[in-house]
């Protein structure tokens, strides 16, 4: 099932989908557009993967292997929803999306081995997590100004449960800018899968109920501008929108 | 006379109450407590965000290398990192030590508790945003390197203890003038203060949420001395912000920190 929080007619509802439309739990159906989307879940700690996938390194340039998987935090000011805005702001030349698969952690556990990781999982949701590459400084790279910008982690719209999705691990991942596809990739290339990350990040802290994980995006991160609408969509999981606006 | 907000174990919501005697008895409702009778919690409702390289100290410290891969240049905007929920701790709760390790860093900073929404604030109007002011010990294991996220030596479980208590804004008449000081089992380890500061509070709070919104109950440390000291399994910490209170806690195997320090005793 896919479930969603949003507003309409002034109240809080938690949704479900029906032939493309929204439900809420009185049964009405409710045109996409009709309502206003909030992040699907209530995240607490939001992890993201940097390099996580071969060939976007390399579009970097990073060529070797990273001696640690790159892991960064973000705070709950960047998270917006399905159908909201991100600022571009002035003095950037460079803004890009990043199309990834986010992974919700369901219960809280400690030195998770990968064999059982699948187990800790709730289920997923589609990440848009912009960079904005003008402020990229060295130290803490990526430090805080490029990634925990006010509302540059579009989330949503759904939140599906790990039952709905068959192999995680393959899925096209797939981002549009006005129409436009300008990336497409598959979590088969991760460099570090979901029951690897879980491995990971629970070998030295406790992963909890309501985290989320983002887990990198493919090549193809192209500059977006002032009313681009950006939509990235993970097979399986969702199509979410985000439109870019200046200060 | 010091008016504080606190949490205590077992009661949801913040008491506020007065501290006196050199921070030895507290007041809450008319009656007075000593404060080793309490059982203080965090007092922390948001997201802590810490600041690296704001110590003058520390960033000379660095400074020879900053113009070398990987810095490549002195860095320009106030460098972040965020003490997730799993980090978050009290006074007088255990520091775990994980399994394997020798030793931790002791980074003693004092932190603004953020009062209402913070977005583009101007240097001269920050203070209005800051309720108050708490000690948090931004504790880490060892790391040379400050090119990329340290979230395995800073986010371990229990990484961060808070408090015991938020002292009101108003009640600090200059936090630029606060003498820190670190001790370990009773040892002066660590002296330094808050007018060691890179960018000063106001500065500080105007260039961060030039880009990223501080809400009610965010915690935004001014950043941590050069020369943190190491404590290893069993040692005490004390960190002391003058004016602001100490801040006690005990290094203690991560293997035992859910039972009572007597069992731990006994188990030794």
């Amino acid at each position: 099932m896919k479930q969603g929080r949003v507003l309409y007619e002034s109240t809080l509802h938690h949704v479900t989908e029906l032939d493309g439309k929204v439900q809420l739990k009185d049964g009405r159906l409710i045109e996409e557009h009709e309502v206003e989307w909030l992040p699907p879940v209530e995240t607490e700690t939001i992890f993201t993967l940097g390099l996580n996938y071969a060939d976007h390194a390399k579009e970097l340039s990073f060529t070797s292997p990273l001696p640690e998987p790159l892991v960064f935090l973000k705070g709950k000011n960047t998270i917006t929803g399905h159908r909201g805005t991100t600022v571009r702001p002035e003095d950037v030349e460079f803004m890009h999306y990043e199309c990834e698969l986010a992974v919700v952690i369901g219960k809280s556990g400690k030195n998770i081995k990968k064999e059982e990781a699948l187990d800790y999982v709730k289920g997923y949701t589609v990440a848009n997590d912009y960079a904005f590459r003008d402020y990229l400084e060295n130290y803490f790279r990526p430090n805080l100004r490029v990634k925990n910008r006010d509302g540059c982690t579009p989330v949503g719209p759904w939140f599906v449960s790990k039952e709905e999705i068959e192999d995680p691990m393959n899925l096209q991942l797939r981002t549009y800018v006005n129409g436009e596809k300008t990336q497409e990739g598959s979590t088969k290339d991760m460099i570090l899968g979901i029951p690897e990350l879980i491995e990971y990040l629970s070998s030295f802290m406790t992963l909890n109920d309501g985290d989320m994980i983002l887990t990198g995006t493919p090549k193809g991160s192209v500059d977006t501008k002032v009313g681009d609408e950006v939509m990235t969509e993970v097979e399986g999981v969702g199509r979410l929108t985000n439109t870019i606006v200046s200060e | 006379m010091t008016r504080v907000n606190f949490k205590l174990q077992g009661f949801s919501q913040l008491k506020e109450g007065t501290l006196h005697d050199d921070f030895q008895k507290i007041t809450i409702d008319e009656k007075q407590y000593n404060i080793d009778q309490l059982k203080f919690d965090n007092p922390i409702t948001g997201t802590l965000y810490g600041t690296l390289l704001n110590y003058k100290g520390e960033y000379e410290q660095l400074k020879p290398e900053m113009n070398d891969k990987p810095y490549q240049k002195p860095p320009q905007a106030p460098v972040l990192y965020i003490k997730p929920i799993n980090t978050l701790s009290t006074h007088q709760n255990p520091i775990p030590l994980p399994e394997g390790e020798e030793q931790v860093q002791v980074g003693a900073a004092l932190g603004l508790v953020i009062g209402k929404t913070a977005t583009k604030v101007k240097a001269e109007e920050a203070y209005e945003y800051i309720k108050g002011y708490t000690i948090v010990n931004d504790v880490s294991l060892p790391f040379s390197s400050y090119y990329r996220p340290a979230i395995k030596q800073k986010a371990r479980d229990g990484f961060c203890p808070i408090g015991p208590w938020i002292i009101n804004q108003n009640d600090i008449k200059d936090p630029h003038n606060l003498a820190i000081k670190v001790s370990i089992n009773g040892e002066v380890k660590q002296e330094n203060y808050t007018g060691n500061l890179i960018r000063p509070i106001p500065e500080l709070v105007s260039e961060v949420t030039e880009f990223m919104t501080l809400y009610e109950g965010d915690v935004l440390l001014i950043g941590v001395p050069e020369n943190q000291p190491l404590a290893k399994e069993g040692d005490q910490v004390s960190i002391e912000i003058e004016q602001v209170g100490r801040l006690n806690n005990r290094v203690v195997h991560e293997d035992n920190v859910f039972v009572s320090e007597v069992a731990v005793d006994e188990a030794r």
